[in-house]
């Protein structure tokens, strides 16, 4: 056997591969972090920005950049938004010590 | 950059994604794993804006800074109790992300390195990751419409909307989607023709798959929509030969499947008795009150149950997060402990509208998560525990679950009707999702307090002076 292995096969490989990292990344979540866990994928998922950037950052000005400048916009909501919303959840998360409840109400009541 | 230069940086950058979801085992590592994904695609995206430098780069740059502002203060904003709205939008935008770079990709392939005209394999591709892409999308939608509830639209209902030969119609649309496909990788041309018929159909698909499913399933579909963005950006990553968005759309992918199945089993149905929905449809079938009785009592009952406990535990459900109740719970919590109280929270995996809703609440009300319990951690303490107080939650503690020929037979429950004395909170004696009475209620040891969660929690923190 001799020559290029097709790109497809390539792709696949790493797809497979990726999925059983997933698989194993995703089973050791702690279930009290789900819903940070989605809003982390969110935020990964958009990292289909760099496929946008691609589309929008042709030379010309066009059909396809219009489109392409769309989809960074949408995408990089999701990956400002995603992480900052993990972050802000991950810090209710780390405030452990229990605090007087006057303190305690006086900086819930802030958002 | 050399070509091996860039894919060494994508490299890397998908080892940071990995890194940001192992960080997430334990809420003390969590914070790391989060700056870890920060930076991984703060590389990504350095890395690929150093690829079209040549371009339109203010394009880009303005196109991110306008999309990111708006993230960021939605981020800022969203109260935590909004949380599967915003997480059912972002998933929307990942749809729409990809069906928009499929788009662009059938405009001009050479922007992407991709051959002119496009091959087969790329062609095939591309149809994965904009169908997918476009279904994410609109039954994103859909799925946020139905957890907003405001709208008067009836596609939106929370409760489900079926009509005769709903699945057939479904099976006959993907048919036609699949046809087109097929009609788009044989075009001798760029296939528009073909290309937006078959995005056409996947959008209305996306809509009609997730219409029959009713609001308390959202936990299943939430999770099922997340892990469709992420095999949407890996299909864009097969098609643009990037093996970054390969890998990062898998793990997604791969995370949302999984939470799929942890909220199935938690519900003990099959992910396609969810999916093909319906389920609870004649729900809200009020109880017969007049054939038996319960016990219901005022706030002012309550804290002196509760304050005379040695132990209690606390059963948060959605009721809890309407009411916006967690800071006073957590105020009546602490008055509590105060006076020598153990109290301990228990979580049901489905309880709420997202996995791990409660968690997040009980977090912001600043609740320590070590007194926080999952199910099988704390189902064998109910029998020791002095008072049980359900707070907004139905089914997840309904006895019937362990009696043959229920509908909700054999799904695991919390095992609230164990503890000595039952407190639940309801706004009214109406039944839960799935339609069925509530033996717990009936209880002799069982009392009711009628009203609204905060309000009668802020009563109870009142009344334990």
């Amino acid at each position: 056997m001799s020559g290029v292995v097709d790109p497809f096969v390539v792709n696949l490989t790493v797809f497979v591969l990726a999925v059983f990292v997933g698989y194993h990344v995703v089973w050791n979540v702690t279930p009290a972090l789900h819903t940070p866990l989605m809003s982390v994928t969110n935020a990964i998922s958009g990292v289909i920005i760099v496929g946008a950037i691609l589309a929008a950052g042709t030379d010309t000005l066009d059909f396809g950049s219009g489109v392409g400048a769309l989809a960074v916009a949408l995408a990089a909501v999701n990956v400002a938004g995603g992480f900052m919303v993990t972050q802000r959840m991950l810090e209710m998360f780390r405030k452990k010590a229990p605090r007087a409840s006057a303190d305690a109400s006086k900086s819930s009541g802030g958002h | 950059m050399s070509v091996s230069q860039v894919a060494l940086s994508y490299l890397i950058a998908s080892v940071f994604f990995i890194l940001a979801l192992k960080g997430l085992s334990h809420p003390e590592t969590a914070r790391r794993g989060n700056l870890f994904g920060i930076i991984g695609m703060t590389l990504a995206v350095i890395t690929t804006l150093a690829l079209v430098a040549s371009g339109n780069v203010l394009l880009v740059i303005v196109a991110a800074l306008v999309g990111g502002s708006i993230g960021g203060i939605i981020a800022k904003k969203v109260e935590m109790t909004k949380m599967p709205e915003l997480v059912a939008a972002m998933h929307s935008l990942v749809g729409m992300a990809a069906v928009l770079i499929a788009v662009a990709a059938v405009n001009n392939p050479a922007a992407f390195g991709i051959h002119v005209p496009m091959p087969l394999g790329n062609r095939l591709e591309l149809f994965i990751g904009s169908f997918v892409g476009a279904i994410t999308f609109s039954g994103s939608v859909i799925a946020f419409g139905k957890l907003y509830g405001k709208f008067k639209l009836r596609l939106f209902s929370s409760a489900p909307v079926v009509f005769p030969g709903q699945h057939w119609v479904n099976l006959a649309l993907a048919l036609v989607m699949i046809g087109f496909g097929v009609a788009f990788f044989v075009a001798e041309d760029a296939g528009w023709m073909p290309f937006s018929v078959m995005l056409g159909v996947a959008f209305v698909l996306g809509v009609l798959l997730i219409i029959p499913i009713g609001g308390a399933d959202m936990p299943v579909v939430i999770s099922m929509l997340n892990s469709y963005s992420g095999w949407a950006a890996a299909g864009i990553g097969f098609s643009l030969n990037n093996p970054m968005l390969i890998i990062s759309g898998s793990l997604v992918g791969a995370s949302g499947a999984i939470l799929s199945y942890i909220m199935c089993k938690a519900m003990n149905r099959s992910f396609f008795n969810v999916i093909l929905g319906g389920f609870g449809q004649e729900g809200g079938t009020s109880v017969d009150a007049g054939q038996k009785s319960v016990r219901s009592g005022s706030a002012e009952d309550v804290a002196f149950m509760l304050s005379n406990a040695e132990s209690v535990i606390i059963v948060p459900g959605y009721g809890l997060a309407v009411a916006r109740a967690q800071h006073a719970v957590k105020e009546m919590a602490q008055k509590l402990a105060a006076r020598g109280v153990q109290v301990r929270y228990a979580i049901h995996p489905v309880a709420g509208r997202m996995p791990g809703h409660m968690n997040v609440l009980l977090a912001e009300a600043e609740v320590p998560y070590d007194q926080v319990f999952e199910m099988e951690d704390i189902n064998g303490e109910f029998g020791a525990t002095d008072v049980v107080f359900v707070l907004g939650a139905n089914d997840v503690v309904n006895p019937l679950a362990h009696e043959k020929g229920s509908p909700i037979y054999g799904m695991p429950i919390l095992e609230a009707h164990k503890a000595r004395t039952v407190i639940v909170n309801k706004r009214s004696m109406a039944a839960g999702y799935a339609g069925l009475d509530n033996p717990l209620f009936y209880l002799d040891k069982t009392m009711m307090v009628f009203g609204d969660a905060k309000k009668v929690v802020e009563g109870i923190v009142k009344a334990i002076e």
